[in-house]
């Protein structure tokens, strides 16, 4: 059986779900960044794998920009998650609910 | 082969992938996600974007998750004791795995994928170059403007934490 086209969406999709439950399940902050992470990558997935198919680069080329976008909410997520740290000396998120009352 | 690489590394990243998901410590999260990146790394490579996965596994493992496993060090947390979850969770939860049945099922059986034509050879470098500086070269602009207001940001959102901490 060769590997076409739907076994790479299959794959995106089932990583981007993996990521969802994460994002979903997960207490701690760090960890439901990571899975964040997991999601953006998923997508590239798919991305790539249809330009790699359809022979054209406009894929590839997005997948810089997520590279580098996620780059950057990595940066400025992590640099949020720190100064909610030394506010409230936690990171799980129930302890995160002062916005609520 | 290429069927052998493929599966191969596509269980590498499903594989690391739950073990994000599910890893009490989140250092070995940390892990599991360059696991994980690893096997999309490859992935690239089999689809003919050697490119991608070099800049893939510079940026998200050198740069991203090395940052991870430095903030999660710095901030020394202990492993979560995992409080049961709410109804509305695990109603997200069931909702998101039927929205991926549903999805799978029906690009199996109605998605029309055309495909166009045999892949060539793969794009080199000066394919690349061509369509960033002609097609995409305001996005490319554009980011580069995002990067600098998220490192701008950064600065600031430390700035001010160190302040409040002097303040107090």
């Amino acid at each position: 059986m060769i590997v076409d086209l739907p076994h790479y969406l299959l794959l995106s999709a089932v990583l981007f779900v993996l990521g969802f439950f994460g994002v979903l399940l997960r207490k701690n902050t760090l960890v439901i960044y990571m899975c964040l992470e997991l999601m953006l990558i998923a997508a590239t997935i798919a991305l790539a794998a249809f330009s790699h198919f359809n022979d054209t680069l406009d894929g590839n080329v997005f997948v810089f920009f997520i590279l580098t976008i996620a780059a950057a909410e990595v940066a400025v997520g992590l640099a949020i998650i720190v100064a909610l740290f030394r506010k409230r000396g936690t990171v799980q998120v129930e302890a995160l609910n002062h916005l609520r009352h | 082969m290429a069927n052998l690489l493929f599966y191969f590394f596509a269980s590498l990243a499903l594989v690391s992938a739950v073990l994000v998901v599910v890893s009490k410590n989140p250092v070995n999260a940390a892990l599991g996600l360059l696991l994980s990146l690893v096997g999309v790394a490859g992935l690239f490579v089999l689809l003919n974007a050697a490119l991608l996965a070099f800049v893939l596994l510079l940026v998200y493992a050198g740069a991203v998750v090395a940052l991870f496993l430095f903030i999660i060090m710095l901030l020394d947390t202990r492993p979560e004791q995992q409080k049961p979850f709410q109804r509305m969770t695990l109603i997200a939860a069931t909702l998101g795995g039927a929205l991926l049945v549903v999805g799978v099922l029906s690009l199996n059986q109605r998605a029309v994928l055309t495909v166009g034509g045999a892949p060539g050879t793969g794009p080199t470098l000066k394919h690349y170059a061509e369509q960033l500086f002609t097609t995409y070269l305001l996005p490319v602009q554009l980011v580069g403007f995002l990067l600098l207001i998220a490192m701008l940001g950064v600065i600031v959102l430390s700035k001010k934490s160190d302040q409040a901490e002097e303040g107090s």
